[in-house]
């Protein structure tokens, strides 16, 4: 296996009963993700970009095959094991950015972290530096109604990356923001990517959102229907 | 402990979106708390007036077979066999006997206006010697063989026309109130007394008495004075101390405490399920933070503390506020009642700290079941909601 392989899924099925009928999402499904990557996957409404996304981030399970990440199987750990996974591996960013509504940027940004040992000082410390990574230094101390959409974006991408995750999974992160914003927001992830070595899978609608990455997966009906390198 | 503290903290400071769903569960919980305590709180301080009325000193005799004082008949001549038993203080005057008659005439409540039953007890100085927390508040003591009498200052603060100096027709018969007294705070203050011999010749008891009560040579030991009564064929008397005899009247009004649990267990379920809709909603309402939470790694055992908290800091508010609703507005609060003998015993509501538990107690159980549910809700709720649209 190679060094740089993060994730793969091997013969992934995805179904759901639905009354008496069984509706597959995905049947036979391969994907391989290296570290360092920045993938799009594109595809219209019910293709199963979203379950997709949600199977790599712990948060669905397959009905069937394999899903690895990191040389280790993942499809087969208990709800609580995910969760542990989830909070060592992965950072979400969320179309609708999913704040806390009561809580500051800092504390925002801060929640990942109460999921680890770091003392106060030193995620106060790491806070400053999420935020400092995304522009946000002077808007700690605003809470979440304060902010633009913008903004309360990149708090989310501080959020997401303040605990050092391996992999960043965004579900449409500006499918909620103009275009001049969308860009800002993209060309941060792009900045993450190239400059920090972040992974990043990145569902989206948006063909221009989809140029920031190094390459974009077509899904449509639970199948991957052309494989290209964008960048 | 830091997951579990950041989702209880960031549930508290959520209320405010919920804000009148969350009052309503404060206030239900605070008016179920607010009628137990009211109910203890009179229970207690009927008791307390009752029991603090008898001394395990004095005996107290009756005819067998009364449960009460009114009840009882008891002819001079057991009073003067009584006088001669062992085991009954002296002093120079003789032995310390006090036969009393007990009768019932009608006072007119303040604020509602109705008749109640008052007693009027006869007795002379040797009978009121022997309630030693006895004070004259006001004015003097009645002349013997007068139609005067003293108030207890019970009666004076639960029943109209009992101010010193008023003229007061009982009947045929009209009675001067020439003074005020406490026996401090005891069922004593719920009584009139006047001299035994005037009641005896306007109630045409002829020389009986009802109860006569007996200053004890050794307090608590009422041996040698049983002895003697059930050697004695004339004496067909029950025997007791006073304070046994104001304890079981005391119990009398146990069904208050009783009654009270009751309505407030019922009216908890009531509250019970408003303030499970309360944290359903709660739990809807956070659903997508919950989500989100899970999505970012903390557990479900956080979620369910977190709500659960919630549910507990509501409740505890609403018991904080019936426990102060009750203590401002019943502690100390004057109330009458009808007693073992049918006639009405003055008593003030009393707060006492373990009752406030209880209320803490009841506040906490109503929090920790109605958040119990919801919070499980909580715990299983599928993480998948953190990505489903909408803001």
């Amino acid at each position: 296996m190679s060094q740089d392989l993060l994730f793969q899924l091997n013969g992934v099925s995805k179904s759901f009963v639905k009354g008496k009928e069984e509706i597959s999402i995905f049947s036979d499904l391969n994907l391989t993700i290296e570290r360092g990557d920045f993938v799009a996957i594109m595809g219209p409404s019910g293709s199963g970009k979203t379950t997709l996304l949600n199977m790599l981030g712990g948060v669905d399970q397959p009905s069937g095959g394999e899903v690895s990440f990191d040389g280790a199987r993942v499809d087969n750990l208990s709800e609580s094991a995910l969760t542990r996974w989830r909070a060592h591996n992965i950072g979400f960013i969320f179309q609708f950015y999913n704040l806390m509504p009561m809580l500051n940027a800092a504390r925002n940004v801060e929640l990942p972290l109460l999921l680890t040992k770091l003392s106060k000082a030193q995620r106060r410390k790491n806070v400053e530096t999420a935020l400092a990574l995304v522009g946000l230094s002077d808007r700690a101390k605003h809470m979440p109604s304060e902010m633009s959409g913008g903004q309360q974006q990149r708090v989310a991408i501080a959020r997401a990356i303040v605990s050092d995750p391996k992999l960043l999974l965004c579900d449409e992160p500006t499918g909620d923001l103009d275009r001049t914003t969308a860009d800002e927001i993209l060309e941060m992830l792009q900045l993450l990517n190239r400059d920090h070595g972040k992974t990043i899978v990145m569902v989206t609608h948006d063909p221009a959102a989809a140029k920031y990455a190094n390459r974009t997966l077509h899904l449509d009906k639970g199948k991957f229907v052309q494989r290209e390198l964008v960048a | 402990m830091s997951q579990i503290a950041a989702v209880a903290v960031m549930n508290i400071r959520s209320l405010p979106r919920r804000l009148w769903m969350s009052l309503a569960m404060v206030l239900a919980s605070a008016v179920v708390v607010a009628i137990l305590l009211a109910f203890l709180a009179m229970a207690r301080g009927f008791e307390a007036t009752m029991s603090g009325a008898g001394s395990d000193a004095v005996a107290l005799m009756m005819r067998e077979g009364s449960q009460a004082e009114l009840n009882s008949v008891i002819g001079r001549d057991q009073v003067n066999l009584i006088e001669e038993a062992p085991g009954i203080a002296r002093d120079a005057d003789g032995p310390l006997v006090s036969p009393e008659l007990y009768v019932i005439v009608d006072g007119i409540k303040k604020g509602t206006g109705g008749k109640a039953n008052i007693p009027l007890r006869g007795l002379d100085a040797r009978g009121m010697a022997m309630r030693g927390n006895m004070q004259l508040l006001e004015g003097r003591m009645f002349t013997p063989g007068t139609n005067e009498m003293i108030v207890g200052a019970g009666i004076l603060r639960e029943f109209d026309g009992f101010q010193l100096g008023n003229e007061i027709r009982f009947g045929k018969n009209v009675w001067t109130v020439v003074g005020v007294f406490s026996t401090g705070g005891n069922v004593f203050e719920s009584e009139l007394w006047a001299d035994a011999k005037m009641i005896q010749s306007h109630y045409n008891r002829g020389s009986s008495y009802q109860t006569i009560r007996a200053q004890l040579e050794n307090p608590g030991n009422l041996e040698p004075l049983k002895a003697y009564i059930d050697a004695e064929p004339q004496l067909n008397l029950e025997l007791k101390t006073e304070s046994a005899y104001f304890a079981e009247q005391g119990k009398q009004l146990q069904y208050m405490a009783i009654f009270g649990r009751v309505i407030s267990f019922i009216m908890a379920l009531g509250a019970l399920a408003g303030a499970l809709n309360t944290m359903y909603t709660s739990v809807a309402d956070r659903a997508k933070e919950i989500a989100t939470l899970r999505a970012l790694g903390f557990g479900n055992f956080s979620a369910f503390c977190g709500t659960i908290a919630e549910a507990l800091v509501l409740a505890a508010a609403g018991g904080l506020l019936g426990s102060l609703a009750a203590f401002v507005f019943f502690d100390g609060l004057n109330a009458s009642t009808l007693g073992g003998s049918f006639t009405q015993v003055v008593f003030s509501f009393d707060m006492s700290p373990d009752l406030f538990v209880q209320g803490a107690v009841l506040a906490l159980l109503i929090g920790f079941l109605s958040g119990f549910f919801p919070a499980w809700r909580a715990a299983r709720m599928p993480v998948i909601v953190a990505f489903r649209n909408g803001a």
